[in-house]
């Protein structure tokens, strides 16, 4: 069964008497442990995709389902709760709590959504640092680690409570060429040793190679699918 | 809960300098209301102390209709002695009370045989009156500490009026209330100090020589002035005297007497009023403070921290929790502050306490101040600015915990 379905899948934005259409009568499926890209210019409706499967946003018209909950029809405090058992996010600016170290950063979905326990949010947390390199820093807070750090530091945190689905929004536009490699490298591994599906979205060529499904999306409309 | 403050308490650690200036207006504050609150308060109990303890008492009893007409001391409204045998028992039957002080007053001629004015005197049994009113003797200015039969204590201001000194023979003349006149001859045995309100500016004399002015066959009495052991019951005591005594009825079938607080007689408890209306209004201008500053604080801290919002909420956060962070950021710089204004507040009022400072009120020249404060205001006003630095922070909480987390995660 597929972890996303998406039919007739619609998005507008309306300011005034302007509609602008982001996304247009998109159909697809993505199956569960896939690596996944959307590419595609800057405008093409990539972010907003992502948000839509991400349950930021509610789609103007049209079905999503995602781990067969139709995430259309969710409230905000629904929506939230179902981010937080079934989603983990990577972000393109790593967004970083300031005030919390690496090690409390990763445990903070854990700790503040779903209420582990100490004992396994610790040990939780400890793996997930070891996987992507960064237990040595665990203690140092974001602004004391580099770009490419907090990054791997993201993925840890996106993965922390074993979500089914990482959405991931140009998660190396800010990073140079070695540590975009080395994070799409941590990426790919936590995939395969999870089992979790990875959709990212990147405008850059070398790194659209790395993934095993590539969507292009172009004004708002998918022009391909391979694999 | 306890990551919650951990987090808070960090966010406030972040901006050190605005969280410290922000915290210090509220320390600020509350020094300033728990000096204020110290200081008049000092004054307010000092004050009705002097009172009660000189002169007043802290409830009296008299015949009813007494005190409305008590300007013109009317001999008429005494108590005579089966009466007065009621109001004793009632008095027995109440252990809170210290001691009782029968009075007689009246008013009378006092001649130094040159010149001759009006006195207002009180007879008084001296060991009651010092029991009952402790800063009796303190009064005494000259002249021995002490009301001896054919002795006066004659008031500071009609002595000098009058050219009396100590050991001076004068004369007091009196209509009883048959309206025959009598005259006594006193010698001056001290010089009594004024005090604020009404009778403080009465002379005194012993009680036996009172009942021969007026001619009294049988004692009676127009006032009895009472202590408590503990003024705190005053109003406890009261209402249970006031409702034994309600069941004697005069021959008209009403209430035969009529008991009063200090509040009721003496006018200073209108300046005990307003120092309590004024302390309130220093309470809401603090109220002001918090209020302002925390909301200032967190509508800044909301709107420097949208893209962090953003990010919490969508990893999952509910709304709720982000609520509950931003409280409880209002909560600890609340908390902060009030901690702080506390101790620096009781270190200030300690050092007033011990600079031992005095004052003049009316005529009463250096009355000793003796700040203090309470384990209660304290209590209070810190819970007042914990709860107003919470409702303050309430609103932009409210705003952060409804923002879309797709908005504020574009948010530059």
């Amino acid at each position: 069964m597929s972890l996303i379905t998406a039919n007739n899948l619609s998005k507008t934005y309306a300011k005034g008497e302007l509609k602008v259409e982001a996304l247009k009568d998109l159909n697809f499926q993505i199956e569960p442990a896939s690596f996944v890209s959307f590419v595609g210019p800057s405008g093409s409706g990539k972010t907003t995709l992502l948000n839509l499967i991400g349950c930021l946003d509610k789609p103007t018209s049209g079905v999503l389902m995602v781990d067969n909950t139709d995430v259309s029809g969710l409230n905000t405090r629904m929506a939230a709760a179902f981010r937080g058992r079934k989603i983990g996010f990577i972000f393109q600016d790593f967004n970083l709590i300031p005030v919390l170290t690496v090690y409390e950063n990763v445990g903070y979905p854990l700790l503040m959504v779903q209420n582990t326990p100490s004992l396994e949010r610790k040990e939780r947390v400890l793996t997930l640092l070891e996987a992507v390199g960064m237990a040595q820093k665990k203690n140092k807070y974001p602004d004391q680690i580099s770009g490419g750090q907090k990054q791997r530091v993201a993925v840890a945190r996106a993965l922390v409570t074993n979500p089914k689905l990482v959405l991931a929004d140009e998660p190396t536009a800010n990073l140079d060429h070695k540590t975009a490699y080395m994070v799409i490298d941590i990426m790919k591994k936590m995939k395969n040793e999870l089992g979790t599906t990875f959709i990212f979205s990147t405008h850059d060529q070398k790194i659209v190679g790395e993934a095993e499904i590539i969507y292009s999306l172009e004004d708002g409309e998918l022009t391909n699918g391979r694999d | 809960m306890l990551n919650i403050f951990k987090i808070a308490v960090r966010n406030l650690m972040r901006y050190k300098r605005r969280t410290l200036l922000t915290a210090s207006l509220v320390a600020i504050g509350v020094v300033f209301v728990l000096v204020f609150i110290s200081v008049s308060g000092a004054f307010k109990n000092m004050m009705i102390g002097q009172i009660t303890d000189s002169f007043l008492g802290h409830i009296q009893i008299h015949k009813k209709g007494y005190v409305a007409s008590i300007d013109s001391l009317p001999l008429t409204l005494n108590l005579g002695p089966k009466t007065l045998g009621k109001v004793e028992k009632a008095i027995s039957q109440t252990p809170e009370i210290e001691a009782y002080s029968k009075r007689i007053k009246f008013g009378g001629m006092f001649s130094n045989f040159v010149e001759t004015t009006n006195v207002r005197l009180n007879g008084v049994y001296p060991e009651d009156e010092v029991k009952t009113v402790p800063l009796f003797l303190s009064r005494i200015r000259e002249g021995k500490k002490n009301i001896k039969l054919g002795e006066i204590l004659v008031p500071e201001l009609l002595a000098k009026g009058m050219k009396v000194k100590v050991g001076d023979t004068v004369v007091v003349i009196a209509t009883n209330r048959d309206g025959s006149v009598n005259g006594k001859e006193f010698q001056v045995g001290g010089i009594l100090e004024s005090v604020t309100g009404p009778g403080g500016r009465d002379g005194y004399i012993h009680i036996d020589d009172a009942a021969e002015i007026l001619r009294m066959d049988t004692l009676e009495i127009s006032e009895i002035a009472i202590r408590l052991k503990d003024f705190d019951k005053l109003h406890s005591v009261f209402d249970r005297l006031r409702d034994k005594l309600a069941n004697e009825l005069n021959k008209q079938g009403k209430p035969a007497f009529e008991v009063h607080m200090w509040e009721k007689l003496s006018p200073f408890y209108n300046v005990a009023r307003m120092i309590d209306v004024m302390t309130f209004f220093i309470k809401l201008m603090l109220i002001a403070i918090v209020l302002v500053s925390i909301m200032n604080v967190m509508v800044m801290a909301v709107y420097e921290r949208i893209r962090e919002i953003g990010t919490i909420a969508a990893i999952g956060t509910l709304p709720g929790k982000i609520v509950a962070m931003f409280l409880v950021e209002g909560f600890s710089l609340g908390f902060f502050g009030a901690v702080v204004g506390d101790i620096l507040g009781i270190a200030i009022i300690s050092v007033l306490s011990i600079a031992k400072l005095t004052f003049n009120f009316g005529r009463q020249k250096g009355l000793l101040l003796s700040p203090g404060i309470n384990l209660q205001d304290i209590l209070v006003i810190s819970i007042i600015v914990i709860i107003i630095s919470v409702l303050a922070s309430l609103q932009p909480a409210y705003k952060a915990s409804r923002m879309k987390p797709i908005d504020a995660l574009r948010h530059v």
